[in-house]
């Protein structure tokens, strides 16, 4: 290599790189040190401000707040494990039963309601859901009803509704990985005397373990920070830990509080993750890839 | 000798498409036993309906005299092993091969005690805590055999375990695993298109060809008295002429070429519906300059067009004078024939004994191999 050639790679490894290290640092990293510096702060009596460990206090002080988290979390991780459920047999249907001219059409069919936005996907199960929606009004014409029934702002609704969203972050990994699963470790697994049962949990799901783990995470990252599908479909008693941060900033203008309860989310979510992680045996690295 | 595999009148057909035709055979106890057949043939398509991955359309398969119709194939005492190996990637050896005593319910010391008597009877002591690719082919090989033996199967199904070997341990295998089998004792049914496998390691061989068994017989009977074409240009190398028949006032047969080559035969042949026959004579059994002297043998004038020079397997390519076939001759290996070169004239021979033919319709029965 010449040294002008060295220069001219340099120079583009600084043209590429620029935006990335701009769009990393100015969006991402320099809002979260400002986010973190205001969790430490407060006011006290007199109204000064100073630096305080009050905002993360309240969390473990007030039953509210750390029973939110808390609920938050049991939820998250029980919509992560329905996802899971359904999506394993999904993901094995596309790779290793439907024919091959098919499984293109069976993606297409799980991506095109993730090309809906959010909101209006949730308005939809609220059109059918709803005392006077689709549902009911099938259910009383068919006089399967007496009465209309209230669907809506259940925890169950809203689970059905969290597992509807994230069930594409889930599959997609699965089948990544299950693709390169040969058949005739099926085969062999047969053969050499398991029954169904021992197949998926001798074979099958250790060999996706890295997808499981890595859909897993997202899925229960998605599931931990949402905000629309609790909020609309859960109802007012239905509290979401995101609601709580989004209360504290916009509801009581309490940026400090919000700043600490972020800061928390983060750290607990990724404390749970590597417990799991630790607990399965499963090392990060593998599971990103 | 008891009978541990008994196929009777076996078909599998897929749609349209036959690919095991009424396939009857018995194997017993402790030998064994090869399926020799070009990619196509259905052999596979056999072992993995022996195997229970694939039910007969017809047929009966038996195992140790139970009918296995309807038997799942984990319920079946016998065991496959894939032509991948299909070891399973995240197990270490020892795992792999404990799997099936663990999925019988067989737990702790016994299963300990069984796979390491099973690891050093196939040679590899030690290398329960390896994971599998950290092993060599040969390796991998052995463990995907200890793997179903160790679970004491009525007989071993091998689905061209040896395909994906390079040449110096294909060779090395098929002596291992000769020896292994002779060691275990356990019936083997072997699956391979490689002729010389079948030949080096079974007791008995059929030939299958387009479904069918073509030739069931010791190795040394397929090679010497093939009954087809077919299994004449398969098993072993041989050169084919197109011949016409004729009988003589005194009952001796000959061959004769289309360029008027005559050779003497030594069996009588049914020439009533047509003369057409293909003559087969193997490159081992033609003599090169044979005694003049020497009654009753074919005798041909041929030039040499290449030497194939491969050590001890070494040949050569002649034409007969006036022609454009080519036949194939093996060199002897007593340094004889060092000196040949590339257009220099010879005398060929064979014994009469040597040629088999067989009717043909002067076309291809099997050209592309």
């Amino acid at each position: 290599m010449t040294k002008s050639e060295k220069i001219k790679v340099r120079w583009g490894f600084i043209i590429f790189f620029t935006p990335v290290f701009l769009w990393l640092f100015l969006l991402i990293v320099l809002p979260q040190i400002e986010l973190l510096r205001m969790s430490f702060l407060g006011t006290d009596f007199h109204g000064k401000s100073g630096f305080t460990l009050e905002n993360y206090g309240s969390f473990f002080t007030e039953p509210i707040y750390w029973l939110t988290f808390a609920r938050t979390a049991l939820y998250s991780i029980l919509v992560t494990f329905i996802v899971l459920i359904i999506a394993l047999p999904v993901a094995f249907y596309i790779t290793k039963l439907a024919k091959i001219k098919y499984q293109g059409f069976l993606m297409v069919l799980i991506l095109i309601p993730f090309w809906v936005n959010e909101l209006i996907r949730i308005y939809g199960w609220i059109i059918l859901l709803r005392e006077s929606g689709v549902i009911n009004y099938f259910l009383l014409k068919l006089h399967i009803l007496k009465h209309p029934l209230e669907m809506m702002y259940h925890d169950a609704t809203m689970i059905l509704g969290l597992v509807y969203t994230s069930m594409l972050f889930m599959i997609v990994p699965i089948i990544g990985v299950m693709e390169s699963l040969d058949d005739a470790l099926i085969e062999a697994a047969n053969d050499l005397g398991a029954g169904k049962v021992a197949v998926w949990r001798k074979i099958i799901i250790p060999y996706c373990m890295p997808g499981i783990m890595s859909g897993s995470i997202i899925v229960f990252m998605l599931v931990l920070g949402s905000f629309l599908t609790p909020k609309l479909l859960g109802g007012k008693n239905a509290m979401w830990f995101t609601e709580q941060i989004y209360n504290s900033i916009i509801i009581y203008f309490n940026w400090n509080q919000g700043a600490a309860f972020g800061f928390l989310l983060l750290f607990l979510s990724s404390l749970i993750i590597f417990i799991v992680l630790k607990l399965t045996k499963q090392e990060l690295s593998k599971v990103i890839k | 000798m008891e009978i541990a595999l008994s196929i009777k009148n076996v078909s599998k057909n897929f749609g349209n498409f036959t690919a095991v035709s009424n396939v009857t055979f018995d194997v017993e106890d402790g030998k064994f036993f090869s399926i020799l057949g070009p990619s196509g043939s259905g052999k596979t398509t056999l072992l993995r309906m022996i195997a229970g991955f694939y039910k007969p359309s017809n047929g009966v398969i038996e195992i140790r005299g139970m009918d296995m119709a309807g038997v799942e194939p984990n319920k079946r005492p016998v065991n496959l092993v894939f032509q991948n190996l299909a070891l399973f990637p995240m197990m270490n050896v020892y795992e792999n091969i404990a799997f099936g005593l663990k999925r019988r319910g067989e737990r702790g010391k016994e299963v300990k005690k069984k796979v390491e008597s099973m690891l050093e009877r196939v040679g590899l002591p030690g290398f329960g805590n390896r994971k599998v690719n950290q092993l060599s082919g040969g390796q991998k090989q052995r463990v995907a055999i200890a793997r179903c033996l160790v679970l004491e199967p009525t007989a071993l199904l091998l689905d061209e375990p040896l395909g994906s070997l390079d040449f110096k341990l294909r060779e090395h295998m098929k002596v291992e695993l000769k020896k292994l089998q002779a060691k275990v004792g356990t019936t083997f049914v072997y699956i391979t298109h490689d002729q010389s496998e079948a030949m080096v390691m079974s007791d008995h061989v059929a030939v299958m060809h387009s479904g069918y068994f073509e030739q069931l017989d010791t190795p040394q009977n397929l090679y010497n008295k093939p009954v087809s074409a077919f299994v004449a240009q398969f098993v072993g190398d041989n050169n084919k002429f197109i011949v016409r028949l004729r009988k003589d006032e005194h009952g001796r047969f000959f061959a004769v070429t289309d360029e008027g080559h005559e050779f003497k035969l030594d069996r009588p042949y049914d020439l009533e519906s047509s003369n057409l026959f293909e003559m087969y004579v193997r490159p081992e059994a033609i003599i090169i300059n044979p005694k003049e002297s020497t009654g009753g043998i074919n005798l041909l004038d041929v030039e040499v067009k290449s030497i194939l020079f491969d050590g001890g397997n070494s040949r050569i390519l002649v034409i007969p004078s006036g022609s454009g076939r080519e036949i194939i001759v093996s060199l002897p290996q007593n340094r004889k024939y060092d000196n040949l070169q590339e257009k220099d004239k010879l005398k060929i021979g064979w014994y009469p004994s040597a040629a088999v033919c067989f009717k043909g319709a002067g076309g291809k029965v099997y050209d592309e191999i």
